[in-house]
């Protein structure tokens, strides 16, 4: 026995001939050695690796377990109304739960106008944050901003719903409404009776509340930008919104574009606070004072109190449309922000 | 050589006087409508928030805190059921959508990098994150409460907790990335097994931002009125069990908002009040604990 040197571990000692540690340590040491009996009596063998690694595994398989077994649920559902109706449930105007003969189109028009609209407003305010907070915010008011924007994210869409219901309905009605019709009533857009309930307020209230998750996905594409192509282009002359036109937007143009599609899932599925003041009418009218009607806010209203099984079926349906859609929609999304994101630390949203 | 010199000698476009001055100006327009788009985003928190604390915290007394709902037509009466009901349902979601959440996430960050599986992972994450929150009410609907027969607090919590798993995934993942590797080799090094390592190496040193992840997944659940309303469904009177409708503090809000009565909006504003401050003082406890913890070199 040669001299213990080196390793000490209570009991064993272990001589180390060490030539090469790198080359060593790489190397899993086989056969017989007292370390490693010590360390497999003290319970933390194979085994336990092997059933710790199987259960992360299973909690990772457990969501696509959970997205498959929601579509299988809902197509499982929706079958009655699938064979009743067929395709034409999505270009059937008429939804008559007395006669029980359903199409979703007026929920599917409403649903895209108050979203598109919705994007149309938030859309310029969000790139708008974005630029302020990245490019010309003075830093010590930079980090109360984006926490204030994101503060508007963290308010539960119930109470948005509330305000929106108790606030924003009287100025749309008293205010905004009357104003619109006297400078754009031409249009036709803006005619008709107005409660203040209808598209146009539902669709503002959305651009509220996507806002947060535009701005901030746009902040992060064009955080990802390099500094150089700013620098680039200070250098050669250009003035502030030069840079930023040519330098950063134009870089980031992809990410931005999957912020707002991401933005666009969520007006799309968006329910309660277009519940509250959407009005919840089946039409197709062209002024945006008048009530229109969602494909969430249908499924919210209506599901519970659906009796006969045909009805309930169709509101499945709706919800399996809503839902193949907001995947394909944020799967898109995904894909361009990750596209310009990529290799640079991102934030969970 | 010769034709960098020829690009040096060349003279240099000289841009025009009234051209120098419209890019100023435009500079300066954008520069407004930057500051300008930014008060419009934070007027309407403001105003939101201003109108919660105004009509909020006039209608909040102690009654709130203590009755259920008055019967219609009876002034008073609170929303006591319906916040210990939320506290409840929110423990469920939290106590089985948390776990598998992180479990998850380790998956991700220490077995799958790098790998197909992973990545696949990862995006249906992504997209479930933006399910739209009904859809997730009628599934689970159709999945517990259709067997079961009845609305109850338990499939309400499932359906919280599958909203919550994607947000707690993805935060335990890039925490997890962030742990340098040398702490995981000295572990290995030492003869820890690998699941050792995870749990009591990688794990705690991710867990400030890990808990930051799992916070913010709470705050963005607990608002949720969407998939209650087929789940828990609601209840005007205490009720403890989790096999029986439970009243939930987002749900009282929306039924009182939409109802005739003055008396009842007076209580969804104090709900609402009551409901963002729970949100909003989890949010702060967040900013503290993130920069304070990991998260600070990540931002």
């Amino acid at each position: 026995m040669t001299e213990p040197t080196n390793v000490r571990i209570p009991h064993i000692t272990v001589s180390q001939p060490s030539v090469n540690i790198a080359a060593e340590a790489l190397e899993v040491p086989t056969g017989p050695s007292p370390v490693r009996d010590f360390l497999n009596r003290r319970s933390s063998g194979r085994v336990v690796d092997g059933i710790f690694g199987s259960a992360m595994f299973l909690a990772a398989i457990s969501i696509f377990a959970i997205v498959v077994l929601i579509i299988f649920t809902l197509i499982h559902g929706s079958q009655l109304s699938i064979h009743a109706f067929g395709w034409k449930f999505f270009v059937k105007e008429i939804w008559d739960p007395v006669n029980g003969d359903f199409g979703a189109w007026t929920f599917i028009y409403g649903t895209v106008v108050s979203s598109l609209l919705a994007l149309a407003m938030a859309v310029p305010l969000a790139i708008g944050v974005a630029v302020f907070l990245t490019e010309m915010c003075p830093k010590p008011l930079r980090t109360p901003i984006s926490f204030l924007t994101e503060l508007l994210a963290a308010i539960p869409s119930v109470v948005y719903g509330l305000w929106a219901l108790f606030i924003l309905v009287p100025i749309m009605r008293d205010r905004v409404g009357p104003f619109l019709t006297k400078t754009l009533g031409w249009t036709g857009f803006f005619g008709g009776d107005n409660f203040g309930i209808g598209m146009l307020t539902a669709s503002v209230i959305l651009a509220i509340m996507i806002l947060p998750i535009i701005s901030s996905i746009t902040r992060d594409v064009m955080l990802a930008v390099p500094q150089n192509q700013r620098e680039g282009m200070l250098a050669l002359g250009a003035t502030r919104w030069e840079m930023i036109r040519t330098g950063v937007l134009r870089n980031a143009r992809i990410g931005i574009v999957g912020a707002v599609i991401l933005g666009l899932g969520r007006a799309l599925g968006e329910t309660m606070a277009v519940t509250m003041v959407i009005g919840n009418r089946p039409q197709i009218v062209k002024s945006l004072f008048a009530p229109g009607y969602t494909l969430a806010s249908v499924v919210a209203n209506e599901f519970t109190e659906a009796t006969d099984d045909t009805y309930v079926s169709a509101l499945v349906e709706i919800g399996l449309a809503l839902f193949l859609v907001t995947i394909v929609v944020n799967a898109i999304a995904r894909m361009l922000v990750w596209a310009v994101t990529r290799g640079t630390p991102s934030r969970a949203h | 050589m010769n034709e960098m010199q020829n690009n040096a000698m060349r003279p240099p476009v000289r841009p025009s006087r009234t051209n120098a001055v419209v890019r100023q100006a435009s500079d300066w327009v954008v520069t407004g409508l930057a500051v300008l788009s930014t008060f419009l985003v934070v007027a309407p928190l403001v105003a939101i928030l201003t109108y919660l604390i105004y009509r909020g915290a006039s209608s909040l007394n102690w009654a709130f805190f203590t009755q259920v709902p008055a019967p219609v037509g009876e002034s008073g009466g609170g929303m006591a059921n319906s916040i210990v009901g939320s506290a409840v349902i929110l423990g469920l979601a939290s106590s089985m959508g948390i776990p598998v959440g992180i479990a998850a996430g380790v998956y991700l960050a220490e077995y799958a990098r790098g790998k197909v599986l992973g990545q696949a992972v990862r995006f249906t994450a992504d997209v479930l994150n933006g399910v739209p929150s009904i859809v997730m009410g009628i599934a689970i609907y159709a999945l517990i409460v259709m067997q079961q027969k009845h609305f109850s607090a338990f499939s309400g919590g499932v359906a919280l907790a599958i909203m919550m798993v994607p947000t707690v995934t993805r935060t335990t993942e890039e925490m997890l990335m962030t742990v340098p590797n040398a702490v995981r080799e000295a572990g290995y090094g030492l003869g820890v097994p690998k699941w050792r390592t995870i749990m009591s190496i990688s794990l705690r040193t991710a867990s400030p931002g890990i808990i930051t992840g799992c916070m913010l997944a709470f705050a963005r659940v607990a608002g949720e009125t969407a998939p209650l309303m087929f789940t828990a469904f609601g209840n005007q009177f205490w009720s403890a069990r989790l096999d029986q409708p439970m009243a939930a503090l987002p749900l009282q809000i929306f039924v009182y908002a939409i109802s005739p009565f003055d008396e009842w909006h007076r209580l969804a504003w104090a709900g609402a009040l009551v409901l963002i401050v729970l949100i909003m003082v989890s949010v702060t406890l967040v900013r503290v604990a993130a920069s304070r913890g990991i998260m600070k070199g990540n931002q």
